[in-house]
């Protein structure tokens, strides 16, 4: 195809990519880079029957001004990105300093904002990631192995989970696990514990989340793996029947080979989406005891009178940072994929 | 396909009944319960004396006289205004859906049919795209927007939606384009076709599985979004989902929560039976992914 008439097939998905994708990124660096104006103070003497006193104020008229002047703020190079609520350059610098131990460092380290939060999304993403690789591919085995005509209804009920939005998803379980739902009294029961809730500690929140993450993920790893199952070639597996091997060691040596390829393919985008885990924290009503990097974002950005668009920024490069991170794997594996292809 | 000797053994078949059916129950409850619960009233549902009073309605039946009622669907879909966040989703879905697939099958075409390596580097970028995490882009979006006095409106959303929905679709079309033989289109260009005729007349018609899948994919994230619909619309253009999330935020009206849980079955519903219509065609995209990693 010629560059002319393929410059004007792609131009148009090209364009909004550029400029809805491409562009944020640039204007969330650009952003990250200014600090919202101070609020210029001013003293007024304020006079009653009882004497007169002096007050400090917000002068509101010369604020909004400033605001309409600059109004993404005055330019704060990276200082944003070294203040308490990101890095916290200074303040690590004095916890390691002044702690006493190393388990006292770390403590301070990961009561500091940033450092929480990433605490938070990594460990999601990896207790996610592993258990649902497993169940994924134990459930697209026993569902591979049902009578045909019960394979489309139950291939609907196990992606359920998968095709409703997080938010609502992580609702409906957060409702049955609420302390007066089914599954809490439940488990208040299992525990003879009636003040038990699972809301009650962070780190019985915290499991509650990976759950759910777990119970979300599984069936995109399912019908990944149950689509790849039906490639697997029938011919090794009945050489090795006729060899004697067991059911185990079939699985085991035949099918799992040859659907590694793809258990990279779901590991990939399950760090990837799970890195970006927000709706369950809403849902699940968890934000004061679990907090990720995407939550951090989006709480800066919630409030539509006092928007922290330099704090948003610096939080989104840093999870860009994340994500590269994680990507890194993937691209230097296309990489050498289409080196040798040529 | 299955051949005589790997026949599966009594034991191992009922294991695996048991496992399917545990699998179904842990994936399937929690919808059924929601469902069987939006019609109680709060104090079934979230039951502090005993959970069975959600089953049966003690309750509910004090309340209102009848051991289910519609009161939640009733009030949320008027006094909620519901009915809004409905027309909303389905303007905003509509729209995204046509226009990401006009989009991305001319991109997609392009990108399968071209032979030269910048097409390698162009889908490498919009893997790097798919990539980003939403709420990144939104806070780059905010503030031009504002500036723009373009925020709150559906239009806008719409675009955003479409454009962070492309890198996907383009890579799913992509494979299946390059399912269609070459031979087609080539021998279209011979009889005197310009490209877009070939494309348009020759390559759409049997192009229709990959549309449909695609756009299952794109209907799918537009019904589904949270992060971009909250941020970016403002209340009175609220679709389903941060709809149903504001309903959460004013619990000091204990009716309200009830809206939430009924609301949620209401955005549900429909997305349900629009899967179990088409669950071939998600299935084959979700594989098509895979193949192509």
């Amino acid at each position: 195809m010629p560059h002319r008439t393929f410059f004007w097939f792609f131009f148009p998905s090209g364009l909004a990519m550029l400029l809805f994708i491409g562009l944020p990124i640039i204007s969330s660096f650009f952003q990250s880079l200014h600090i919202e104006p101070e609020q210029i103070l001013m003293e007024v003497e304020k006079c009653d029957p009882f004497g007169c006193k002096t007050e400090t104020k917000v002068d509101i008229e010369a604020t909004t001004k400033l605001q309409e002047e600059q109004p993404l703020g005055r330019f704060n190079g990276l200082g944003t990105y070294g203040d308490r609520n990101h890095l916290a350059f200074s303040e690590i610098k004095e916890a390691w300093t002044n702690s006493l131990s190393i388990a006292e460092f770390i403590d301070i380290l990961l009561n500091l904002p940033f450092y929480k939060a990433l605490l938070f999304t990594l460990t999601f993403c990896f207790a996610v990631t592993p258990p649902v690789v497993v169940l994924g591919f134990i459930v697209a085995l026993s569902v591979n192995t049902i009578t045909k005509s019960l394979k489309g209804p139950t291939i609907f009920g196990v992606i359920l989970p998968m095709i409703v939005t997080p938010l609502i998803g992580s609702l409906v379980l957060f409702w049955m696990i609420d302390a007066k739902g089914i599954l809490g009294s439940f488990i208040q029961f299992l525990f003879d514990d009636p003040n038990l809730s699972l809301k009650s500690s962070s780190q019985l929140t915290w499991i509650t989340l990976i759950i759910y993450g777990i119970w979300h993920n599984t069936p995109f790893a399912f019908v990944v793996f149950y689509a790849a199952l039906q490639t697997v070639p029938q011919d090794p597996i009945e050489a090795a029947i006729i060899d004697g091997a067991s059911r185990y060691e079939r699985v085991r040596h035949i099918v799992i080979p040859h659907l590694y390829p793809v258990a990279t393919f779901i590991i990939l985008i399950c760090l990837m989406d799970n890195f970006r885990v927000l709706e369950p924290i809403i849902g699940f009503a968890a934000e004061g005891v679990a907090q990720s990097l995407s939550w951090m974002i989006y709480n800066d950005l919630r409030s539509e009178n006092k928007m922290l668009f330099g704090s948003a920024g610096a939080t989104s490069m840093l999870t860009i940072v994340g994500v590269a991170v994680l990507l890194t794997p993937v691209l230097i594996r296309t990489w050498r994929e289409f080196r040798t292809e040529r | 396909m299955e051949s005589k000797i790997n026949r599966y053994s009594k034991q191992l078949i009922l294991i695996n009944s048991f496992f399917i059916i545990a699998w179904l129950i842990v994936s399937v409850f929690p919808f059924i319960w929601t469902f069987w619960g939006s019609f109680k009233v709060k104090a079934d549902f979230f039951s502090r004396a005993d959970w069975m009073f959600a089953v049966t309605g003690v309750n509910t039946l004090i309340e209102t006289g009848d051991t289910s009622t519609v009161k939640a669907y009733v009030e949320s879909w008027t006094e909620g205004e519901f009915w809004k966040a409905t027309m909303n989703t389905i303007i905003i879905t509509v729209s995204v859906v046509t226009i990401s697939l006009f989009l991305g099958t001319l991109g997609a075409y392009a990108l399968s049919r071209s032979t030269y390596k910048y097409t390698f580097w162009i889908l490498i970028a919009a893997l790097i795209f798919r990539a980003m995490p939403h709420i990144t882009l939104v806070s780059g979006y905010l503030f031009p927007f504002f500036q723009l006095n373009v925020w709150g409106i559906l239009p806008t959303t719409i675009i955003v939606l479409v454009a962070i929905n492309q890198p996907f679709t383009l890579w799913l079309l992509y494979s299946f384009f390059k399912t269609v033989p070459k031979e087609l289109d080539e021998s279209a260009l011979i009889d005197g076709c310009s490209y877009f005729q070939a494309f348009r007349f020759v390559i759409m018609p049997v192009m229709w599985p990959g549309v449909v899948t695609a756009g299952l994919f794109s209907m799918m994230l537009a019904y589904n979004d949270f992060t971009v619909t909250s941020l970016l619309l403002n209340q009175q253009n609220y679709t389903m989902v941060p709809k149903i999330n504001a309903y959460l935020g004013t619990i000091e009206h204990s009716g309200n929560y009830m809206w939430a849980v009924s609301s949620v079955v209401s955005a549900t519903a429909p997305l349900f039976m629009i899967i179990m219509f088409f669950q071939r065609q998600l299935i084959s995209g979700l594989t098509a992914g895979a193949v192509k990693g």
